[in-house]
């Protein structure tokens, strides 16, 4: 979906839409949920009771300004917490907005009495139900999500997947799926309507973003924890610093109680982390993955094992001619004329590759009185008669030597030894006869996707291992997988057969990630830790999953992994890098806090701060404007780089802790410089 | 190379020789293979007998838990009631009292959870049957409760999916019989014939050459001293601790009881490696705690070397260093390294006033306590440890991309709600206990307790501060030794540092083995090359840091208003 991916990371109308959520998200019960975030919220009531105390005649506490300036900065932390979460939110609705724009009000062809009905009521597709049927004839939009039970039509979906070739999807196979908005091309169908109004995947995946039905992942929820009790941790220091400070004889401002507490406690990431979440959906959104829950990106950064089906993954489609071998004694150009002659007919991708590589003009031949001898599954053979009386066949190596033998020609040696050549370097041989004369061996190959081998390097890389599943015979799986480079293969594949891979990864601990389409992937999808199903798919496959494809893109399973990554690893960093200000902090106002009682921990100001009300102010500021500063990392994540797990740990230790420390350090300093200029 | 440095490194080396085998020893012991010790097993096969203890029950992290504390519990109450009547008992020779409730509370918490913080004097406040059957008793039973807790963490991290974390009972007994017993007769004798007394006489009387008369008290001290190094207890049979010249009276039984009390912490970290068979991460944490030790004793050995700046100020010659509190036949270099090993073992037991380092040595003990964890007390440092490891495993799992893990285990909320409240405690205890303690202070100075809080205090301002907060880390950490210098005797202190103890001790053993037995319930993870790798040194210097921050950040304040400001001023 090209034309989504370019969205600015803040466009005009997102922000303006984000900067009233901000506000409207101060509702106390809105801010419960974020525990770290909530206690910043009493601070700043706090503060401005102690503004309305001084206001009143009250003297202890410092100037007038100097409090409200401080309620004003924590009042503008919450209002940048509010709105990393209000922007995240904004703009994965905007993406599921754009998709969902393409099903406004259409009119729908409802029959009225079932599918054998021949009465048609125009009703609008909001008023459609589940389990009622439509009629979509060519030019129509399809008005709803349905699973077609009668026909075959040519569709539209580029306004879901960006593609602009039209696909077949047709009633019983696996491709029975369409999706509402998408447009019926030719032809006319029968469609069932799958979903009530209001419950797609897509209204599904736009409650999630907004909020209502958003869950708190496992991780999220231990990271909570965690930072919650940071919080706690910094509460008990302030509120001992009352007694030592009382014992030191130095009175300590109610303002400078409340800014020390909310520079320790952890509000950069405790502002972030919704938004990180939310980010990560809307990402996969961005690759056209829709996700039934947050929890499902997250698992899909644990995955140990992708089984991804051989054709459209690993290998272009279908098998391609790739060699002529003609017998001893048969001329190469004849050989090649015979090949092509008995292609001509075969509409197959594979017949026509033949032709394609046979490269000769075929509109040449004399056609016109020719007897084309279809495909059928007892000779396992197709070919030409040619009016002369020559006959041309092309088929499996054993049915065509048999033709050949039982015609009393030998079959030559060299030939057979070819066709064993093929087989044995996971090729598919096709044996080539002229009037019960073996002419020569074609071979098709698999054409292995360009990149494939580097994008599963990259997988292994990152501890993934990948299993193809074929329904090729071992041999020539285990060339392909050999080939691409999977680290395991499932030759003559059944459904059930997937199911029991994964469950045995399963067993051993392991998280397992497959894609799939049809009604017999169902079971499997479900049982995988992460199940993408094709949006093309059976409604019953699109259930069973956990993530819908709308690409039905099979690569996709390798993106969603490192989306899944990239969400663990944004809370990871921006945790140690809040945490690892505070180091800073302590440096800033620890010293500001007592220095006119203790002189001698001017020592201390190693920053050498203006004042020690500069110095809380700055402190308090950076504090603030480090959250919408960090908000586009939040967004897009940190990258992740596929270099071994050690060698990732430095890099952010080095990038995100040891930068966490300095930061602050150059930040706070330059505020105060700044704020200098004022008191 | 100066002579006392080359006695530092020398005790050093020796002990970690010395360690390795004994290791591969407790390693073989622990689980159940033949070891050299197999002639205890009619021994203890008697003790399961009599107790009717089942030693081979396989035991889950609850069931574990539950036998350690029912028997710590029956401990204190054993020990409270003795405290409370020893002047009743026989073996008191001179003549000593009974405890007051509220010092009988605190003295039995405190043997009973290793810490052996003392606030009474050993030579006046207790009779030789409460030394032996009490104190000596609970050094032994404490220092085991703590390996044998530390072994259920062994058994967690072995197995790839298990409920046992092995039979309490069996590995307290065996902890007891095959390793404190033995050593400890070793190190008494040694200690007997350097001239640590070992008769059960009462006060000798000497006349001085002033012609003076002087009570000089003694004892069957040997074996306890033995243990109290040994199991990384500390309380002293005197009232001077390590300092006495009975109780240590040479260079050598000082070399012994500093090899004694940092033995077993670093052996247990080796018997982990032997025993999980990951001798890399052994290896990795021991040598991650021994920098984290290097960074605290190197400065302080050279501030002590280097002696008072007010002194120098004043044209005061210091050759031998700051010797104000310490003993002459230690000197200042190997007091200083004892000072840092006795609170970063949580042993306590001193062999010079820590009152009177330097302040920022004294900021390097606290900082040893606050830490508690490198080579730490007997079993209970590699359990603090690991509580660490459990949040560095959090956040470097996080930081590279995969829900952490441990050894094939997922860390997940649970856990890490364990390890937080842990780590939440002791800041909770410690600058809990010394804000009320300066509450008190500051604005009860005249309650009328037998010492009133404003008379707490030797030293008022900065030193004063350090000194209270010294008291609770001591506590909390469970470690003993104490600042000095405070009123400590009186129901404030025992109570607030009773309680402090207590919790400081159980939490922190509960949680860990409660962890360890949670994950090693869960479905094993195999290791990919995605997975964090627990053994490396970038996760070693990853749970190095959050100690360091997770430390400076909980105590920066106390320490700034403590010995910083003392330093500064």
């Amino acid at each position: 979906m090209s034309t989504n991916k370019s969205t600015s990371l803040f466009e005009k109308t997102l922000l303006k839409q984000a900067f009233k959520q901000s506000f409207i998200k101060l509702n106390p019960r809105t801010m419960l949920k974020n525990p770290v975030m909530f206690t910043v919220y009493i601070g700043t009531f706090i503060m401005a009771a102690v503004c309305m105390w001084i206001a009143m005649g009250e003297a202890s506490q410092g100037s007038l300004a100097y409090n409200l300036t401080v309620f004003i900065i924590l009042f503008f932390t919450l209002l940048f917490a509010n709105f990393a979460e209000a922007i995240a939110e904004a703009r994965g609705k905007a993406q599921a907005d754009s998709l969902r724009k393409t099903r406004e009000d259409t009119p729908a062809k409802k029959l009225a009495d079932g599918i054998g009905s021949k009465e048609i009521t125009l009703v609008s597709s909001s008023q459609l139900l589940k389990g009622d049927i439509f009629l979509c004839e060519a030019g129509d939009t399809i008005p709803m999500d349905g699973e077609i039970i009668q026909g075959i039509a040519t569709i539209d979906e580029s306004a879901i997947t960006g593609e602009s070739a039209p696909v077949i999807r047709e009633s019983g196979g696996d491709k029975s799926s369409v999706t509402g908005g998408t447009k019926v091309l030719s032809d006319r169908i029968k469609v069932r309507v799958t979903t009530e109004p209001g419950e797609s995947f897509l209204d599904k995946m736009i409650a999630l973003v907004e909020g209502a039905s958003r869950q708190k992942t496992p991780n999220e929820i231990a990271l909570t924890i965690l930072l919650a009790s940071f919080t706690l941790i910094f509460l008990i220091v302030c509120v001992t610093l009352k007694p030592f400070a009382d014992y030191a004889n130095t009175p300590i401002t109610i303002a400078a109680f409340v800014s020390l507490y909310v520079c320790l406690i952890p509000t950069t990431i405790g502002g972030l982390l919704s938004a990180i979440g939310i980010a990560g959906m809307d990402r996969a959104l961005r690759a056209n993955v829709i996700t039934k829950s947050g929890k499902a990106v997250e698992t899909a950064g644990d995955l140990d094992t992708l089984l991804l089906d051989k054709t459209g993954t690993i290998t272009i489609g279908n098998r391609k001619a790739t060699h002529f071998y003609p017998a001893n004694g048969v001329d190469a150009g004849t050989f090649t004329e015979a090949c092509a002659l008995s292609s001509l007919a075969d509409e197959t991708p594979e017949g026509k590759s033949i032709i394609e590589l046979a490269n000769i003009n075929v509109n040449g031949f004399d056609t016109n009185s020719a007897t084309f001898i279809e495909f059928t599954a007892e000779t396992r053979s197709s070919g030409i008669d040619l009016p002369g009386g020559v006959k041309i066949r092309k088929g499996a190596f054993d049915a065509i030597k048999n033709m050949v033998t039982k015609a009393g020609n030998p079959f030559p040696e060299e030939t057979a030894e070819c066709v064993r050549n093929i087989s044995s370097n996971g090729g598919t041989p096709l044996v080539v006869s002229r009037n019960n004369i073996a002419l020569g061996v074609i071979e098709l190959q698999d054409i292995i996707k360009p990149g494939i081998q580097e994008r599963f390097a990259r997988l292994r890389k990152m501890g993934v291992k990948t299993v193809m599943v074929t329904g090729d015979n071992p041999l020539t799986a285990k060339f392909i997988a050999e080939k691409a480079g999977v680290d395991d293969f499932i030759a003559e594949a059944k459904p059930e057969d997937k199911m029991n891979y994964i469950k045995k990864e399963q067993q051993g601990g392991k998280l397992v990630a497959m894609m799939g389409d049809g009604t017999n992937d169902a079971p499997a999808l479900a049982q995988a830790d992460v199940g993408v199903a094709m949006n093309s798919g059976t409604a019953a496959a699109k259930e069973a999953g956990n993530m819908v494809d709308l690409d039905n893109d099979p690569t996709k399973l390798i993106e969603i992994v490192e989306i899944g990554k990239q969400l663990l690893m944004t809370r990871g960093t921006l945790t140690t890098f809040s945490i690892a200000n505070d180091v800073a902090k302590y440096f800033a106002i620890v010293p500001a806090l007592f220095i006119t009682s203790i002189p001698a921990l001017q020592a201390l100001n190693i920053m050498r701060l203006h004042s020690p009300e500069s110095a809380i102010l700055s402190a308090v500021i950076f504090n603030a404007i480090i959250i919408p500063l960090l908000i586009p990392l939040a967004l897009k994540g940190v990258a992740y780089k596929p270099i071994g797990a050690s060698a990732l740990l430095r890099r952010n230790l080095l990038l995100y802790g040891v930068g966490g420390i300095i930061v602050p350090f150059i930040g706070i300093k330059l505020i105060d410089m700044l704020v200098a200029l004022f008191i | 190379m100066n002579t006392e440095l080359t006695g530092i490194i020398l005790t050093f080396v020796l002990t970690v020789l010395l360690a390795f085998p004994l290791g591969k020893y407790m390693a073989k012991m622990f689980a159940g293979e033949r070891t050299i010790t197999d002639f205890m097993n009619p021994v203890e096969r008697f003790i399961y007998r009599i107790a009717g203890i089942d030693a081979n029950k396989p035991m889950n992290w609850k069931q574990f838990l539950m036998a350690m504390l029912s028997i710590n519990c029956l401990w204190i109450f054993y020990a409270f009631f003795l405290f409370l009547n020893q002047s009743h008992l026989p073996l008191n020779p001179d003549g000593n009292p009974d405890m007051s409730p509220d010092l009988s509370f605190n003295t039995a918490i405190s043997f009973v959870v290793n810490c052996n913080l003392q606030h009474y004097s050993g030579e006046s406040g207790v009779t030789y049957f409460t030394q032996l059957f009490v104190i000596t008793f609970l050094q032994f039973v404490s220092a085991a409760t703590g390996i044998a807790c530390a072994v259920a963490l062994f058994n967690g991290l072995k197995h790839k999916t298990t409920e046992n974390l092995g039979n309490f009972w069996s590995i307290f007994t065996r902890a007891i019989t095959r390793v404190l017993l033995p050593i400890s007769i070793v190190i008494a004798i040694v200690l007997a014939f350097n001239g640590t007394p070992a008769s059960f006489d009462g006060k000798d009387t000497i006349t001085t050459l002033q012609g003076d008369t002087v009570n000089v008290s003694r004892g069957p001290a040997a074996g306890m001293i033995a243990i109290k190094h040994l199991g990384t207890n500390g309380g002293g049979w005197f009232g001077t601790n390590s300092a006495h010249p009975f109780e240590n009276p040479g260079y050598f039984t000082g070399m012994l009881e500093l090899a004694a009390q940092m033995l077993i912490p670093i052996a247990l970290l080796f018997a982990l490696g032997f025993y999980i068979k990951r001798k890399k991460f052994a290896w990795m944490i021991f040598g991650i705690m021994t920098i984290g030790i290097l960074i605290l004793a190197v400065p302080t050995i050279n501030w002590e070397m280097s002696g008072s700046p007010a002194l120098h100020k004043m044209g005061i010659l210091q050759s031998n260093g700051a010797m104000e509190g310490k003993e002459v036949r230690f000197g200042a270099a190997f007091s200083g390294f004892w000072s840092i090993m006795t609170t970063v073992i949580s042993t306590g037991s001193v062999n010079a006033m820590h009152d009177s380092t330097m302040p920022m040595s004294g900021a390097m003990q606290m900082l040893a306590m606050l830490i508690n964890a490198f080579y730490g007390g007997c079993g209970v440092g590699l359990l603090n440890y690991y509580i660490y490891i459990i949040i560095a495993v959090f956040i470097g799992g996080l930081m590279v991309g995969r829900t952490p893990e441990f050894f094939g285990h997922k860390v997940e909320a649970r856990e890490v709600k364990i390890a937080a409240l842990v780590t939440l405690l002791s800041a909770f205890i410690i600058k809990g206990g010394t804000a009320l303690a300066a509450y008190y202070f500051t604005s009860h100075g005249h309650a009328d307790w037998a010492v009133k809080p404003e008379a707490w205090l030797n030293n008022p301002g900065s030193h004063g501060f350090s000194e209270m907060f010294y008291e609770f880390t001591s506590a909390n950490a469970n470690n003993g030794s104490g600042f000095e210098g405070l009123g400590d005797n009186n129901i404030f202190w025992n109570l607030t540092t009773g309680l402090a103890m207590i919790f400081g001790r159980f939490l922190p053993i509960i949680g860990p083995v409660a962890i360890a037995g949670l994950l090693a319930k869960k479905k094993y993870v195999p290791e990919t090359a995605g997975t964090l790798k627990t053994d490396s040194l970038t996760f070693g210097v990853l749970t190095f840091a959050i100690i360091i921050i997770i430390t400076a950040l909980s105590y920066f304040p106390p320490l700034v208003l403590g010995p910083i400001a003392e330093w500064l001023g």
